[in-house]
């Protein structure tokens, strides 16, 4: 009999190797799922992991991974603090949206003025944007005991109706013929977040990703606070004796993956996106919950796994592009990947072990 | 102008619009029940939707397909439960993952059955009731599966209120440990509420393409699982209160389009966020109180069960 | 620096190689490429515009390569898909959606040497961007005439799917024919605030039946306002939309359906002029608005629910649009207020129906705003 036993501490080995069996497991399957389609797997494989870093239009996509990259490692660090404490934030979607709103209604007050304050000032509103949506499910779970995963998810769609409501109503751009949508930001230099270094990817938005992760592995492995999130999430008990405060942990927790979220959503729409749209959400939200569990809710293994994201994004353009593949296959193909990922984590957490468990009935 | 709409028809239309998300609520308030929180509805529903739609085409039989959505949809579900009850997943990633597979995966299923239209459903005849004033009109003029989905309200109702089985099912969902170590098969009764739910999430989906639209396009479920897991907070996990909840949710939107159609200006937007902020606002209410809590949001929430012994 | 010169020489090589030469004498073989913001398998715009990308293979054969992307966002997503198609060699990029029009002139910034073309946009912000956009009110004014003549209740239906000028644009013509052609007309709007979303479109088409409405036309593109339309059993009647929706013209049992015509979107004759003039040099920039007589704005074929007269009458209203005879906002039309908009004769100017954000006489209600 074929039996699981969780191993003590998660072995290192398998935390390393597992990423890259799921990968190669996802190359086989979608190499089926393409032949099966009637296109060559190993070019549409090779299109999609290879050609964007190392193709023969490399120098434009390789910047474009960080751009693609950005926003969801950058949320998906915010939601690591939570997720190692067991604080479930899953509304990022919604304080991607309020921050975006927020950053862009504080630019478009400012509209013409050409002033450098402009833009710190939409990164500050875009951050409180973002802690103000995510406060609320922590307001409501310190005083009330309300679930925070639901009260977040909730948020995730009045925040689409209020992004609805202000692409038609208070931010649209009174020159726009009628039509939705704000003012672009690109074209207004001082609210303009512009790539740092022409075609490099580099906008601030990108640099704040990187130190997002820089801070979060030192915070995490060095400063009290992360010692108190992973004995929080590790052993809920325990913490209550080594002095942890469950309402203000809560609200470290759900503030900065709001904040964070809420800056992701600023960068954006100052930045790739330049407008308040009606469809401005494309999802980096939800996305980003699936890249911190595959970067194991470790900052660097998030770096890695945002990167990972991205070039399914990018490379499955390519391939539909050269090889003419159904959008529909690059979404299974991504969705098998996560699948593969997921699974092949349990080598790191559990020993596969054969026979009867000693003492059992 | 809003004395125009006649409440007759808005409850016989709300009661449609209602079932697809009233049938993949009402099964996953049991995957919750039973402790387990899977986020994959919306990708069960439009695969549910896609494989019944080619079920019923194929055959010619309505039955046929919503058979063949529900199975689409516990096929899903299998899926997840292999990736979180065995190989010990996240729940929250992997039942976004499975929306996201769903998604692409139903595109490509159904490539070729655009612009087709499946064999209608019939309206059950309820002979004489069905002639009754108003309510005949209102309550008694449907097709067969809308009554199908209140049936199987009630049986999910009376199954968890007063079978065994239900029981132990609350109790897995209550406390894995404790039942596990009463000689309940945790995982086991986890894998069969799970496919349960997504066998109803393939019948929502199913009722999309079969009845409610009824056609197959790409992503035609447009959102419909969400907010099927909206339906469940808002309900607390009661069976009632999740058709309560399906026919609130449902209800806002057809209310909306009559009073437009009445030609009453609303501020539709606002409108449409109301159902949310009611939900949080019940989840509030019902976690304020911590005993009554304890009767209603299942424990085990969202968290995997290992057999440690 | 090494990256910025790395991109630079890349698209200057390719300009050079493909698009740089085309412009003085044309070029044997084009790389067309399309940009969609919805999946192919909608069933409505995006498929149409599929439709109109097969035609230029299908009129061209080998000289011709086509490629295409599906479910492009918006915004970034979409400057990048199409930077990377500039790259790929495209010579002519379509980019189908409003939303990509900044994204579109960007782009198009950077590679001036490859055409774009940008679907229902007003901005040309280079000399190689082209904006094309088809008149669909044209349609709305025939199929207009055909809900006035055929309503029992005098209640006709707009499922509207957001408050922009189009929509309005559509709103007025079908109002204003549908007056023409039945003066005690009433017109019930709704507005669906979606694109496509079959259950709400559904939705939205019982209420306004439930209002003793019977004849809708819908600015959403799923079939789904067809289908509840039937439920009414011979007592309601609809329209295609962007397509043919040629499933709903007969019922099972032979008599006719509830789509009793439809306005389809042709994109394939623009799409085949352009790419043709690519190939022989005589492509130039344009602004192209075109309707029923290029052949972009088709009615379906009109099934026998609509009694012959009256399908005569729409068939002439065709043939005189065709024609350029009759342009279906010609005076004497006032604004909702009251106010002279058109005088008798005088015919509406493209700028004000572009950017139209006032219904005209006789329509209830306000424009959302």
């Amino acid at each position: 009999m074929i039996r699981l036993e969780r191993r003590p501490t998660p072995s290192r080995f398998w935390t390393g190797a597992t990423p890259v069996l799921a990968v190669i497991a996802t190359m086989i399957a979608g190499g089926i799922l393409f032949a099966a389609l009637g296109k060559n797997p190993v070019e549409a494989i090779r299109t999609i992991f290879w050609d964007p870093l190392f193709g023969q239009f490399a120098s434009y996509s390789r910047p474009q991974l960080l751009v693609k990259a950005a926003p969801l490692i950058l949320i998906a660090v915010g939601l690591s603090f939570g997720f190692r404490a067991g604080i479930w934030n899953i509304g990022a979607e919604g304080q991607y949206i309020i921050g975006a709103i927020f950053g862009a209604a504080m630019a478009l007050a400012f509209y013409p003025m050409d002033a450098v304050i402009v833009f710190p000032l939409m990164v500050l509103a875009g951050a409180a944007g973002g802690l103000a949506w995510a406060m609320i499910p922590a307001v409501l779970k310190i005083r009330f005991n309300t679930s925070e995963i639901l009260v977040s998810l909730m948020l995730v769609y009045v925040a689409g109706h209020i992004l609805s409501a202000m692409a038609f109503g208070a931010l649209r751009n009174p020159e726009g013929m009628g039509f939705p949508g704000s003012r672009n930001l690109q074209q207004y230099p001082a609210a303009h977040n512009a790539e740092l270094i022409a075609g490099s990817g580099l906008h601030w938005g990108t640099v704040t990703a990187f130190l997002a992760v820089i801070v979060a592995y030192v915070v995490m492995q060095r400063h009290i606070l992360g010692f108190q999130i992973r004995v929080a999430g590790e052993a809920p008990r325990a913490a209550r004796f080594a002095g942890v405060n469950p309402a203000r942990l809560t609200a470290i927790c759900l503030g900065t993956s709001g904040a964070l979220a809420g800056l992701a959503g600023l960068f954006e729409v100052s930045g790739p996106s330049g407008q308040i749209t009606p469809d401005f959400a494309s999802g980096y939200g939800f996305t980003a919950i699936i890249v911190a569990f595959l970067g194991r809710l470790n900052p660097l293994g998030i770096l890695l796994a945002g990167l990972l994201m991205a070039l399914t994004y990018i490379g499955g353009e390519l391939a539909q592009l050269t090889l003419a593949l159904p959008a529909a296959a690059i979404q299974a193909f991504q969705g098998m990947l996560l699948f593969f990922l997921l699974a092949f984590d349990m080598l790191s957490n559990f020993r596969i072990r054969i026979g009867r468990p000693e003492g059992a009935q | 102008m809003i004395g125009s709409i006649d409440p007759v028809l808005l409850v016989a239309s709300l009661m449609i619009a209602s079932t697809p998300i009233l049938l993949a609520a009402i099964g996953e308030m049991v995957v919750e029940k039973a402790g387990v929180l899977n986020l994959g509805v919306e990708g069960m529903m439009i695969v549910g939707a896609i494989c019944g739609f080619i079920a019923a085409v194929k055959t010619g039989s309505p039955l046929a397909g919503f058979l063949g959505g529900a199975l689409a949809g516990a096929a899903m579900a299998a899926l997840f439960a292999l990736l979180t009850q065995v190989f010990q997943s996240n729940q929250v990633a992997t039942g976004l993952a499975l929306t996201l597979f769903g998604l692409g995966l139903s595109s490509l299923i159904g490539q070729g059955y655009n612009g087709i239209r499946p064999p209608a459903t019939a309206r059950l005849d309820l002979g004489p009731l069905s002639d009754i004033p108003v309510l005949g009109r209102m309550l008694f003029s449907h097709d067969w599966m809308v009554y199908a989905s209140l049936g199987l309200v009630a049986a999910v109702w009376a199954f968890l209120r007063y079978s065994r089985a239900g029981l132990i099912l609350r109790a897995v969902g209550e406390s894995h440990d404790a039942a596990h170590a009463l000689g309940y098969r945790v995982v086991r009764i986890r894998v069969l509420a799970l496919m349960f739910g997504g066998a109803c999430a393939g019948l929502g989906g199913a009722y999309l393409s079969l009845v409610r639209v009824p056609q197959w396009t790409e992503g035609m479920t447009a959102g419909a699982g969400w907010i099927a897991l909206a339906i469940v907070v808002f309900a607390s996990w009661k069976a009632g209160r999740v058709l309560l909840g399906a026919y609130l949710f449902g209800g806002v939107t057809v209310l909306q389009l009559n009073l437009q159609a009445a030609g009453v200006a609303i501020p539709v937007q606002y409108l449409s966020m109301a159902p949310y902020l009611i939900t949080i606002l019940v989840l509030v209410v019902i976690s304020a109180d911590r005993s009554r809590v304890a009767l209603n949001a299942p424990a085990m929430l969202g968290r995997n069960f290992h057999a440690s012994r | 620096m090494k990256r910025r010169v790395l991109l630079a020489t890349a698209a200057m090589g390719l300009g050079l190689a493909t698009g740089g030469a085309a412009f003085a004498q044309g070029m044997d073989n084009v790389k067309a490429c399309f940009v969609y913001v919805g999946p192919i398998g909608d069933g409505g715009w995006t498929y149409q515009h599929h439709q109109g990308a097969l035609a230029v293979k299908e009129a061209y054969g080998d000289k011709v390569e086509i490629a295409w992307q599906e479910s492009v966002p918006e915004g970034a997503d979409g400057e990048r898909v199409m930077t990377q198609m500039a790259l790929s060699g495209c010579n002519i990029i379509f980019t189908t959606s409003f939303g990509y029009m900044d994204a579109t002139n960007a782009v198009a910034g950077k590679f001036p040497d490859i055409k774009f073309e940008h679907a229902t946009g007003y901005k040309r912000e280079h000399p190689n961007v082209s904006t094309y956009n088809a008149r669909f009110y044209e349609g709305r004014a025939v199929v207009g005439h055909i809900a006035g003549k055929m309503t029992k209740t005098n209640k006709i239906g707009y499922l509207a799917s957001f408050p922009i000028p189009e929509v309005i644009m559509g709103i007025n013509a079908y109002f204003h024919h549908a007056k023409l052609a039945n003066p005690d007309v009433e017109l019930v709007v709704t507005w669906a605030y979606t694109w496509y979303d079959p259950a709400k479109e559904a939705d939205a088409a019982r209420a306004m039946l439930d209002q003793g409405v019977d004849v809708i036309t819908a600015h959403t593109d799923s079939t789904a306002p067809l289908a509840e339309i039937a439920k009414e059993g011979g007592n309601a009647w609809g329209f295609g939309q962007a397509s043919d929706m040629a499933a709903f013209m007969t019922n099972d049992d032979g008599s006719p359906g509830p789509r009793v015509a439809s306005i389809i979107d042709e994109w394939a004759p623009y799409y085949v002029k352009r790419v043709g003039a690519l190939m022989d040099g005589s492509y130039e920039q344009i602004d192209s608005w075109a309707g029923m007589p290029e052949g972009e704005v088709v009615i379906g074929e009109m099934n026998d629910a609509i009694p012959a007269d009256v399908k005569a009458e729409a068939q002439a209203m065709i043939d005189a649009i065709t024609a350029g005879d009759y342009h279906p906002f010609t005076g004497p039309i006032n604004r909702q207020d009251g106010s002279a908009w058109l005088a008798e004769g005088e015919v509406a100017d493209d700028g004000t129906l572009l950017g139209m954000t006032f219904y005209i006489e006789g329509i209830t209600g306000d424009i959302p705003q």
